[in-house]
């Protein structure tokens, strides 16, 4: 059981990569995001206010290693023609660019669950915003801690 | 029905959950009794019995509870963060007497002196085999792990004495930490050699998420089905040396915890047990977030409680560290729930019980050929050494003295490991001694310039995985210990605001953010660290002494603390 599922979220996976737009475009002349430049850059990729709800971040609550953090969104919705998820923005706050993938879905996506490894320079927020077929949008949001380490015992 | 059941067994468990023991200390060795220890009134189906932590520590030893233990956020004021007087009122117990110096840190070389050595893990196969000779097909036994590390032998053989011992003495399951200290091929090849599973839902190869070792098993005991579920340390990645276990992935993993406990409740299983390595405090908020495990025997912060802590439908076993304790928990189960239970927290005082000789003989065998070296006397101390506590242990004051010493620096910092021996004043610290604060597989003490700014992060970041008001977040070591550098911590504030006051010790002087300092330390979780094995390091500092002498700390200044968790 635990295999179908692994590889279905593996096909999920690939088809979400394939899906994901690069952001660079997107790239800040600034120094480091702030939580105020990540949430200005999520306006601009989803234009209206978004509500809080239908979004499952899964990501460690700290980080093993800071250069590949993973992390699964997961938006509740049930992927029909007439009620689906059409784009989940992810950002992270605290990055030298706060944009880290927009993702693209239609209904032939099954499920409206994505995962990516993100980079982190340090602790921060990973906010989503999801863009759902009848306009509305959702946002959420999860802190991933990353520390020096070195001393559990 | 149930409850009121559960209830009057409860309050029986109260009466029996330590020993009735409160004799003079002259009389102290006549009163506790191998019969007097394992005697308990058996109930139900079937015993778990279980212990962790036990650190490769074969031979009885004397090992010093904290004086300071400060509980913050949901956790503040409740066990075990009740230290000393705090938790003998909380649990009906009275100072001077064999739980209390087993359970506190109160008055120890006195009562040390009194009541002798505890654990062994030959006392440990005497008590085993009895209660399992009493209990006839009804008993489980289960490792939480920290059981292949902390002695000079578990060093030397790679881990491989402790599997020996661990076969020998009839564990049902593990899970663990430490193991992973020594590369992820030995574990695989010591798991191998195991007579049971080793288990750990948690653990994942870091590319598809699959998993790395069994999650659970289920048993039959005394009638029932039993499910075990494990869970490794989750922050073993961040708290030790990632490259050694690069491609295993830890964490929490609630959700894959939700998913086995849902899985057994299928296989209608009558007993869910978590064997679990997270800490009291992550334990405590995963019973009251995931529904349906009926026991959670708890591990990795070393704490000793005497009666269970129940969250909601859950019972949470803390049965200390290092042998000092066997925890017996007798379970009445109906209709897939627990619906009574009976506990004792048994400690192992080594002069009231017989060794096994079967044990005791596999002990000798693994110790033979390293008896004459790890008895070698170094040096003297005239003062305590012990190490546990939140912000320092007069072990960690003399280790973080030859750091400053032997490589010539202004500033040392020593990890806030919770295991290590206790040595009692007046007596010989032997190489045994030694290897027991230090026999880790990455010792190379490294010597550094590191900005005062960095200084100040390091301290910031340990404080959060101490002091961090979510379980979630703490990773369940102590504070980092420092030499030559006194602070104040609040340990009410958040991330980043904690620390202040440093001072160089060495010049009186704060500081400086921009300065950089000679800092020497050890057990760094980069690889390629280098520098001599601070075990070399330190048995020459105290060759070249003879006797020590250590003051108790007070170079760290703590606030916003809850008085509870204080004992000094």
């Amino acid at each position: 059981m635990s295999q179908a599922r692994s590889l279905n979220r593996r096909t999920v996976m690939l088809t979400s990569i394939a899906a994901a737009t690069a952001l660079s475009q997107f790239a800040a002349a600034t120094a480091s995001a702030t939580p105020d430049s990540a949430k200005e850059l999520l306006k601009t990729l989803a234009r209206g206010d978004a509500k809080e709800g239908k979004i499952a971040i899964r990501a460690p609550e700290i980080a093993e290693n800071g250069n590949t953090v993973p992390v699964t969104v997961t938006v509740e919705s049930p992927m029909t023609d007439k009620d689906h998820v059409k784009a989940i923005h992810v950002v992270a706050d605290g990055n030298p660019n706060p944009g880290v993938a927009s993702f693209q879905l239609t209904p032939l996506s099954g499920k409206a669950e994505v995962q990516l490894r993100v980079r982190m320079a340090s602790t921060q927020k990973i906010l989503v915003v999801a863009e759902m077929s009848d306009g509305s949008l959702w946002s959420g949001a999860r802190e991933v801690k990353v520390t020096i380490g070195g001393c559990g015992g | 029905m149930a409850m009121l059941t559960r209830r009057d067994l409860a309050s029986l468990g109260a009466a029996t959950a330590v020993l009735g023991l409160a004799s003079p200390r002259a009389f102290a060795q006549q009163r506790i009794t191998q019969a007097e220890l394992l005697k308990f009134d058996a109930v139900g189906q079937v015993t778990l019995l279980h212990f962790t932590d036990i650190h490769a520590q074969l031979v009885p030893l004397h090992f010093r509870e904290p004086s300071v233990n400060i509980g913050v956020g949901e956790s503040t004021g409740l066990p075990p963060h009740l230290v000393g007087k705090h938790l003998l009122a909380a649990y009906g117990l009275k100072a001077d007497t064999p739980e209390a110096h087993a359970l506190t840190g109160g008055d120890f070389a006195a009562l040390a002196k009194s009541y002798g050595k505890i654990g062994g893990l030959d006392r440990m196969a005497t008590l085993v085999k009895a209660i399992r000779a009493e209990r006839q097909g009804k008993m489980l036994l289960l490792d939480g792990g920290d059981t292949w590390q902390g002695s000079y032998t578990s060093l030397k053989s790679g881990g491989e004495d402790m599997v020996e011992a661990m076969n020998a003495l009839g564990v049902d399951a593990m899970t663990g930490h430490w193991e992973f200290t020594y590369g992820a091929d030995r574990v695989k090849t010591l798991a191998a050699k195991l007579k049971f599973p080793f288990l750990a839902s948690n653990i994942k190869d870091t590319g598809f998420g699959d998993p790395v070792f069994e999650p659970d098993m289920v048993v039959e005991r005394g009638g029932l089905s039993i499910g075990v579920i494990g869970q490794a340390f989750p922050y073993t990645p961040v708290a030790n040396p990632r490259w050694m276990i690069p491609d295993w992935s830890f964490g929490i993993e609630e959700e894959r915890i939700r998913a086995r406990v849902a899985a057994l409740r299928e296989k209608k299983v009558d007993l869910v047990v978590l064997l679990s390595h997270n800490g009291f405090d992550v334990d405590r908020k995963l019973a009251a977030r995931v529904e349906g495990i009926d026991v959670i025997l708890t591990g990795h912060t070393h704490d000793a409680i005497p009666r269970p802590v129940q969250v909601g439908e859950t019972l949470l076993i803390a049965p200390g560290s290092h042998g000092k304790f066997l925890a017996r928990l007798d379970l009445e189960v109906k209709d897939r729930r627990v619906a009574g239970w009976r506990f004792k927290l048994i400690p192992l005082f080594a002069d009231a019980i017989a060794p096994d000789p079967d044990m005791a003989a596999l002990i000798g065998r693994i110790r033979a050929p390293h008896v004459a070296f790890l008895s070698k006397e170094l040096a003297r101390t005239e003062s305590l050494l012990y190490r546990r506590g939140n912000f320092n242990g007069t072990f960690d004051d003399l280790i973080c003295e030859a750091l400053l010493q032997e490589r010539d620096a202004e500033i040392a910092l020593s990890p806030g490991f919770r295991w290590g021996a206790t040595v009692l004043p007046g007596q010989p610290i032997t190489v045994e001694d030694v290897y027991n604060q230090t026999a880790i597989t990455y010792p190379a003490v490294y010597r550094v310039g590191m900005k005062g700014s960095h200084l100040k992060t390091v301290l910031e970041d340990v404080a959060d995985n101490l002091f961090n008001p979510d379980p979630y977040y703490q990773q369940g070591g102590d504070m980092v210990r420092v030499g030559g550098l006194s602070y104040a911590i609040d340990v009410s504030r958040p991330m980043g605001q904690r620390i202040s006051d440093m001072t160089l010790l060495r010049t009186g002087k704060p500081v400086d953010p921009d300065r950089e300092y000679a800092v020497a330390g050890w057990a760094s979780v980069n690889e390629g660290t280098q520098g001599p094995p601070v075990y070399d390091l330190l048995t020459k500092y105290l060759t070249d002494r003879k006797s020590v002498r250590i003051e108790e700390n007070r170079q760290v200044r703590v606030s916003g603390a809850d008085p509870r968790g204080l004992d000094i």
